[in-house]
């Protein structure tokens, strides 16, 4: 009770808690694409498609949920439709002369178109959501346990990082993608086929991104429409720079640019309505001064995969 | 030197070798034929093979992929209103694929067209405001002008990014995308909203005097023109200028270039900025000729089917006439293909997005076909496919 009269007169406080909040909230589909391009680029690859992916993975979650009535069933559906990106745009790039960013932008427009086809039918039937943790149990403020909120696929993202972190160094996977992603001669050297190698870092790069997609037609913001990702797969993709091909470092620049992108609704639910666009393009802000800060005139960044910074 | 080794290779140069009055020269025109023929058969082929792709995806619907071509036809080229409704959605893509274009000749990927159309289009209706009353023919230039240096500091800003940072140019030019338009929707809204416009958040008109008209003897206004000048001058700058040809050393090898003395960063921020002083002339166009205002309308896409075009004119600038001139006319269509096969308005991106996939594939067929190759044709045995140690 107390929490609704002090709400109203506390507005930097709901703010906050709404930034907090909204971090949680919105960093996840940054983390799981973060981390899925993490895995290609650290092979050697960059897949910029991986905006098609999420909008497509949004558009084949909602409507598996819609038509068998499980969430879960569309995070599978959504995962295996990423990993069919994923491998589309491995497949491709192993011709020669072909260029991955290029394919990757073309996957970015053919991803969306497909999925803004199939997905006609889906935007007016409700689909059931994923399923939230009441973290903010404890109190009684309606703000905090709204920001408390969390995600399943939240947590199992933020499980995701450090594993990852850690199979990047321990695991005889991790050592492959990352020789692969260092020097192709070496992995060649050491028996493997490079091609196929960064076939199957893209296609589970792709099972990530769809996963996140998954997320935000079945959580946040829950709903299927065309307009559901502006952009989101690809600053993921800036994020993997940022973040320096770590993953550990990507569960961190996720929460930075959800908090980011919860600015502008959270200024707009304290009455701030004066320049919602300008704190709407905050997160486009935000990636752009990172990549320029964290970006080298000579190239190579350090930590960034040897085959990328040729 | 044509004669006598003709009697050694395949029997096919032999009959060649059996006229021995052809002259180099037209030896040599038929080398270059050989060459260009197979930039442009590679993409029709590619075009083809995507055509055929999105037959299955259509039989797959049960949907008749004729019944589909032949709207296409009816509503993008088959009457003198389809054409002309083609050439008008054609204008916007020379401008959008020369932001492409221009920067690719330096080996930059630019994708934030988009956002320097819109802007082109909110900086000519916010110089209309002030240039009220002055002479049209003074006030439409400055409103061009207006655009053109938006979209140029917008997209240029990229370039010097690239060249003085080395700050990725492609995630860097969408994410400038994204912030023109909230820009853009921030000036349409507020400062400079005309207070008359309710339900769609405009700019004042940028009144009658200013309108961009039709070109003479048909119905499409005069971007489709300067679109047209637009190519052709990017044509000439990349193909027979110092710097155009400083440009492609650049985008070749950069290190070399460096070496050469070139002013590499400047070459980088002039291109990338001439790509976007020419996406914001789309921009101007469709404020100027088509919309009378600006407002949400212009953000269309012109900005995303330019890079499809730009990739399947191979960034040629000439190419990219014929190129615009088809995904036009297969846009024009989009409505027809709603209403008489009752598919979503997104299946021309799914085709767009086929045609892409398939041009980008074709780039690994370059080279491998003995047809097309020049030396073949130009009489030199070393092409002809019997290795010299043979021969010898």
């Amino acid at each position: 009770m107390s929490g609704a009269e002090t709400g109203g007169d506390l507005g930097l406080w709901t703010v906050l808690l709404a930034v907090i909040g909204g971090a949680i909230r919105v960093s996840t589909p940054f983390l799981f694409v973060s981390l899925g391009e993490t895995i290609t680029e650290r092979s050697g690859r960059i897949n910029l498609g991986l905006e098609g992916t999420l909008v497509f993975g949004a558009m084949s979650a909602y409507a598996t949920a819609v038509v068998t009535g499980s969430p879960w069933a569309g995070v599978l559906v959504a995962g295996l439709a990423g990993g069919v990106f994923g491998l589309l745009h491995g497949t491709i790039c192993r011709f020669p002369g072909v260029n991955d960013v290029a394919v990757g932008i073309a996957l970015m427009l053919f991803g969306s178109g497909l999925a803004f086809f199939l997905g006609k039918p889906f935007i007016q039937p409700s689909a059931p959501p994923l399923p939230a943790i009441p973290f903010g149990f404890w109190s009684d403020l309606p703000q905090v346990q709204a920001a408390l909120r969390v995600n399943v696929l939240f947590l199992a993202g933020a499980a995701l990082a450090p594993f990852l972190w850690w199979a990047f160094r321990n695991t005889k996977a991790g050592l492959v993608v990352r020789v692969a992603g260092d020097s192709a001669d070496a992995a060649r050297a050491m028996g493997y086929d490079v091609d196929r190698v960064r076939l199957y870092a893209t296609g589970l790069g792709g099972v990530l991104a769809g996963v996140g997609g998954a997320y935000l037609s079945l959580y946040y913001p829950g709903s299927w429409n065309e307009g559901i990702s502006s952009g989101q797969g690809l600053m993921a993709v800036a994020l993997v720079i940022f973040a320096r091909w770590n993953p550990l470092a990507c569960f961190g620049a996720a929460l930075l640019f959800g908090g980011a992108g919860a600015l502008g609704p959270a200024l707009q639910s304290v009455g701030v309505t004066q320049g919602y666009y300008l704190f709407y393009a905050a997160p486009y802000v935000l990636t752009l001064i990172l990549l320029v800060a964290t970006s080298s005139p000579d190239r190579a960044l350090a930590g960034a995969p040897g085959e990328l910074a040729k | 030197m044509v004669a006598d080794t003709a009697p050694h290779t395949a029997p096919q140069a032999a009959s060649r070798g059996s006229e021995p009055a052809n002259p180099p020269a037209a030896l040599q025109v038929r080398a270059w034929l050989a060459r260009r023929s197979e930039a442009v058969a590679i993409p029709l082929a590619a075009v083809a093979a995507g055509f055929l792709l999105f037959s299955l995806f259509l039989l797959a619907l049960g949907k008749s992929p004729l019944g589909f071509l032949d709207i296409v036809w009816r509503g993008g080229f088959g009457s003198p209103f389809a054409l002309q409704n083609s050439l008008q959605r054609a204008a916007p893509l020379l401008f959008a694929a020369l932001c492409v274009a221009l920067p690719a000749r330096l080996g930059l990927v630019v994708i934030g067209g988009e956002g320097a159309i819109v802007l082109g289009g909110v900086a000519a209706a916010a110089a209309s405001q002030p240039l009220a009353g002055a002479p049209p023919l003074l006030a439409i230039p400055l409103m061009a002008l207006a655009a053109a240096a938006a979209g140029a500091v917008w997209i240029g800003a990229v370039g010097a990014l690239r060249a003085y940072r080395g700050v990725n140019e492609t995630i860097a030019s969408l994410l400038m995308s994204y912030i023109a338009i909230a820009l853009s929707n921030h000036l349409i809204e507020g400062l400079l909203r005309d207070p008359q416009s309710l339900n769609k958040p405009s700019t004042r008109p940028i009144g009658e005097a200013f309108a961009v008209g039709p070109m003479p003897g048909m119905d499409v206004h005069w971007g489709l023109g300067i679109g047209i000048l637009a190519c052709l001058a990017a044509y000439l700058l990349t193909e027979r200028t110092t710097i155009g040809f400083a440009a492609r050393i650049a985008g070749g090898n950069v290190r070399a270039a460096r070496i050469q003395g070139l002013p590499v960063g400047r070459l980088v921020t002039t291109f990338t900025a001439l790509g976007g002083a020419c996406a914001a002339l789309a921009g101007f166009f469709e404020v100027a000729a088509v919309h009378s205002n600006a407002n949400a309308s212009l953000v269309a896409g012109f900005g995303y089917t330019g890079i499809l075009v730009a990739f399947l004119a191979r960034q040629n600038p000439l190419a990219i006439l014929p190129v615009a001139f088809l995904l036009g006319g297969i846009e024009a269509s989009s409505g027809l293909i709603q209403r008489r096969m009752q598919l979503p308005d997104a299946t021309v991106l799914v085709l767009e997005g086929i045609l892409f996939l398939a041009v980008l594939l074709s780039e690994t067929l370059y080279g491998r076909f003995r047809v097309f190759s020049p030396h073949l044709w130009a009489g030199k045995r070393a092409a002809a496919g019997v290795p010299a140690t043979v021969q010898a």
